[in-house]
């Protein structure tokens, strides 16, 4: 067994917060006058857990973890650099890789982007075709992580309902834009391609089954007492520092800052024309964090059958040049995609790509919360806390 | 405690649920799901329409169409006229080992030579196998479904 | 009754082979019905269908062979001897706990009682013995463990060492409501007690003892799924943090050996149960030689049910953590069995 004697860990920022939720590191001194070694654990890059590549140098005493470093990159693919190079069409094309969970919803804040520099608004049908694109995506996500999150804390057979539950959602995407992860529909000015035959009436089966399948995890997973025990109270983020680190999305609203850029943030797509609820919940836990993604799930659904409803009919295209170049300027725009608050900072000289782009990915400020949450919690509990932030690793090293 | 054993309760409730109905999968080489119409599956070229304008090739993102052509000499349509000059494809070949699956290619397409066809079932046990050449494109022209009719409220436009 | 003469080496090399081809044979069942099967139906798949034509039903028999053609890979740093041997010690466990599981008045390897067949005068050891043999196991987990020299591993091991420790005393705990109301520790005796009882003057069913012992029962089934390792007690082997725990890194026939050790014992378990509560082989108004032939085979149903509950909690529920794991052991299965065997008395001695 290697024991090595690992520097401590550096000072993590002193935020008042609500003792209660510093209980599990009060624990964590108890063991300091036994002073065995700690024993340092790599959990990844090849891990179950880590959805994917990301490594965790963890510090354990006994299986308390005593301090965890995230080291990220293993599967940096330079998407900033790479739109330097290519022209606007293709790089929607390779955004839809960032999170290829919901492909189509990063499409979105980059189409968005290019349009405002242009100064073109797509027209109504395409803005509500992008909608429901977006929150069908959101919904595929969030079926998996539903399914996912009890795969990490031990029961199998959620898994497959949520992959079950995603395939009829992928099928859907699928039957509109032909491609099952990676979309590549949106088009500046608008989006390429109308609705086939008879999609309407299917999609609103789906969204019945996703309603559906919803109470089926509400039984099998929130309602199991064993689930309950472990993920109650395990990785509180408070309100205050998760908005310190730059958390986002469900991960925040779980904490109970009620905050939505669907509805707070400057007017983007038709999410105004409906009506519909931001979900949070008080606690900040593991738990918490899955029953607000749940609610989001069935409230996506919900806009879903809404917009369908209410679809306007009309032009797909506003008057677009056919070699797209992009006048001068700089926007910041950003969206509320399934993981959290997704940005692009396009930078354009008047040339067919873009000069620069920083691209604001939501794991990457969710998952730099880690070192605070994980010190002083069991082992078992660093997988609970991994699943339950859920982030995608092609999110977080782009 | 109530509550609790309820919740153990249900929980089996819903995998005894599940198992009594019939399993959602596809028993794959035995059945077979056709994809939707749009499916991305393969890039279908059709040669005669194809003037090796090579705006395709320059328009992947990651270069994975390869194009050689040469121009040869035609007699003239009319009694009198300047003999044409014709392109003509040598090669056409994409590497579906690195093609994205974009569709990129397809759009750009001036003269309506590049489909996509939702046949899938073109996997080769060495990667270097999937560079397929325009032959091989060619056939999977039969594939190439109809164009399906739309949705209600969308605005019928002719194919440009 | 016998009329063939069976020489004692011969009779014992019988039986060691009986032991032997059964327990890979239970394994399999027990693999191929709930976790390739059952598991995929509840998870609206249908599992394995093409090997062998009939629903896949040679799937385990060829992975077994796969794992046997396998390279042995073992680890540069491994303790080489311990490593090789904690496999054969799991599956010893297992082998040792059929030996006295009784399957018919005469059908079984060793009853461990000193007068078989006179009735009423059971005094043999076998409830004892099983227990005893059945946490041997921990030894060759908590060897696998430390010879193979991954922290995964060793963690794996650490955690199934306590856990298996804490869950022998309720598992023990729950077995003396019978022992006390039976007044035997005899298999025999205590399949024999369930037979020629009578439910209110009525012996169509006998008198299994679930009847009076649920709450051991329950306890039995609770602490026998943390003694397999079993979801949602299966931290040793938690393949989301510990990849596979004790046994990471292990490959080949000794992972078999594992596989084995894992279902054969869920199997003896389950006979276990089915033994001490459910009625073991006996079906009250058959006796005799026809019992012999009978026994076994209601015996492996009622296995199969009992089996069919655990596995069902397998796939359905998530795991504790190591420590809530121990707090369910120590505050409410030991005591809550403490307070049943106290009432079992009480009754015993009141009627």
């Amino acid at each position: 067994m290697t024991t090595t004697n690992l520097p401590p860990p550096g000072d993590l920022p002193e935020i008042a917060v609500d003792p209660a939720a510093f209980r599990h590191l009060a624990d964590a001194q108890v063991n300091v006058e036994l002073d065995t070694g700690d024993m340092v654990l790599n959990i990844g890059p090849q891990h179950p857990a880590t959805h994917g590549t990301l490594r965790l140098v963890v510090r354990l005493d006994g299986e308390r973890v005593v301090s965890a470093d995230p080291i990220i990159g293993y599967m940096h693919r330079g998407y900033e650099k790479l739109t330097e190079f290519r022209t606007y069409p293709q790089i929607t094309t390779l955004i839809n890789r960032i999170d290829w969970l919901s492909s189509f919803a990063n499409e979105v804040p980059f189409i968005e982007a290019a349009e405002h520099l242009m100064a073109i608004e797509a027209p109504p049908r395409a803005q509500y075709l992008r909608t429901i694109l977006t929150e069908l995506s959101r919904i595929a996500t969030f079926l998996l992580f539903l399914g996912e999150m009890g795969l990490q804390v031990g029961a199998i057979t959620p898994a497959f309902y949520g992959f079950r539950d995603r395939e009829y959602v992928l099928n859907l995407i699928e039957a509109v834009t032909g491609g099952r992860f990676h979309p590549n529909f949106n088009r500046i000015g608008g989006i390429k391609d109308d609705l086939p035959w008879g999609w309407i009436s299917e999609c609103r089966g789906v969204m019945n089954k996703t309603l559906a399948s919803c109470d089926e995890f509400d039984d099998l997973v929130v309602g199991n007492p064993i689930f309950q025990k472990r993920t109650r109270s395990i990785g509180i983020i408070p309100r205050e520092l998760g908005a310190a680190y730059g958390v986002s999305g469900s991960n925040l609203r779980a904490s109970g800052v009620d905050w939505d850029l669907r509805r707070d943030g400057p007017k983007y797509l038709v999410y105004d024309e409906l009506d519909w609820q931001v979900w949070t919940h008080p606690d900040g836990d593991s738990f918490s964090r899955y029953w607000v993604r749940l609610q989001e799930t069935r409230e996506s659904a919900r806009m879903v059958l809404q917009m369908l409803d209410q679809m306007p009919s009309g032009p797909l295209m506003a008057k677009v040049p056919r070699i797209i170049k992009v006048p001068e300027g700089e926007v910041f725009v950003n969206t509320e995609n399934p993981l959290g608050e997704m940005g692009y900072y396009v930078i354009s000289k008047g040339a067919t790509g873009p000069f620069r782009t920083k691209i604001r990915s939501a794991s990457f400020s969710n998952v730099s919360i880690l070192p605070w949450l994980l010190r002083g919690v069991y082992v078992p509990d660093i997988v609970t806390i991994l699943a339950s932030l859920y982030f995608i690793l092609g999110d977080i090293d782009r | 405690m109530k509550r609790e054993i309820k919740g153990m309760l249900t929980g089996l409730g819903v995998t005894f649920r599940t198992m009594m109905k019939p399993a959602v999968t596809v028993q794959y080489p035995h059945e077979r799901e056709d994809p939707a119409p749009r499916a991305r599956g393969v890039i279908a070229l059709k040669e005669e329409n194809c003037t090796v304008c090579m705006l395709c090739a320059r328009s992947c993102p990651d270069w994975c169409i390869y194009i050689e052509g040469h121009k040869e000499q035609r007699p003239p349509r009319r009694e009198g006229g300047r003999p044409r000059s014709v392109s003509l494809l040598d090669r056409f070949d994409i590497d579906y080992a690195l093609c994205m699956y974009c569709g990129i290619c397809v759009e750009v397409c001036p003269f309506d030579a590049l489909f996509w066809s939702p046949e899938f079932e073109y996997s080769e046990t060495r990667i270097a196998e999937l560079l397929h050449d325009k032959h091989k494109l060619g056939e999977w022209m039969s594939t190439v479904p109809e164009p399906e009719p739309l949705e209600r409220g969308a605005e019928v436009k002719g194919k440009k | 009754m016998t009329a063939i003469e069976i020489g004692w080496g011969t009779t014992l090399a019988i039986k060691t082979v009986i032991v032997l081809g059964i327990v890979p044979l239970t394994a399999l069942i027990l693999g191929y019905v709930f976790l390739l099967k059952m598991m995929s139906h509840m998870q609206s798949r249908l599992g394995p269908m093409d090997p062998g034509g009939f629903h896949g039903w040679y799937q385990l028999i060829g992975d077994g062979i796969k794992f046997l053609q396998k390279e042995d890979i073992m680890p540069g740093e491994a303790d080489r001897r311990v490593f090789a041997l904690a496999p054969a010690i799991v599956v010893l466990s297992t082998f040792l706990v059929f030996v006295v599981i009784p399957a018919g008045p005469r059908v079984s390897v060793a009853s461990l009682d000193s007068a078989p067949f006179a009735k009423g005068a059971f005094d043999g050891v076998g409830v004892f013995y099983a227990l005893a043999v059945s946490s041997l196991s921990v030894i060759g987990v908590l060897m696998a463990g430390w010879a193979s020299s991954n922290k995964y591993a060793l963690l794996g091991a650490l955690r199934a060492a306590a856990q298996l420790i804490a869950y022998e005393l309720p598992l023990v705990l729950a077995v003396v409501g019978v022992v006390i109301q039976t007044g035997t520790m005899s298999l025999q005796g205590i399949v024999s007690f369930q037979q020629h009882g009578s439910l209110f003057g009525w012996s169509g069913v006998g008198f299994p003892l679930i009847l009076t012992q649920f709450v051991g029962f329950a306890l039995f089934m609770v602490a026998a799924q943390a003694e397999l390792t079993q979801p949602p007690f299966d931290m040793p082997v938690a393949e989301s943090e510990l990849v596979a725990g004790y046994m990471v890194e292990y490959t080949g026939f000794r992972f078999l050996f594992f596989f084995i050790g894992e279902f054969g014992t869920a199997f003896a378990f389950a006979a276990l149960a089915a033994t001490l509560f459910l009625g073991g082989w006996s079906v009250p108004w058959v006796h005799g030689t026809a019992a012999d032939f009978l026994g076994p085979v209601v015996l492996f149903a009622k296995v199969m049910f009992v089996a069919f509950l655990m596995f069902w909690a397998r796939f359905t529920y998530p795991r504790f953590r190591e420590d809530q794991l121990q707090a369910i052991a120590w505050k409410w299965l030991i005591p809550v069995a403490l307070a049943n065997i106290l009432l079992t008395g009480v009754l015993k001695v009141a009627f």
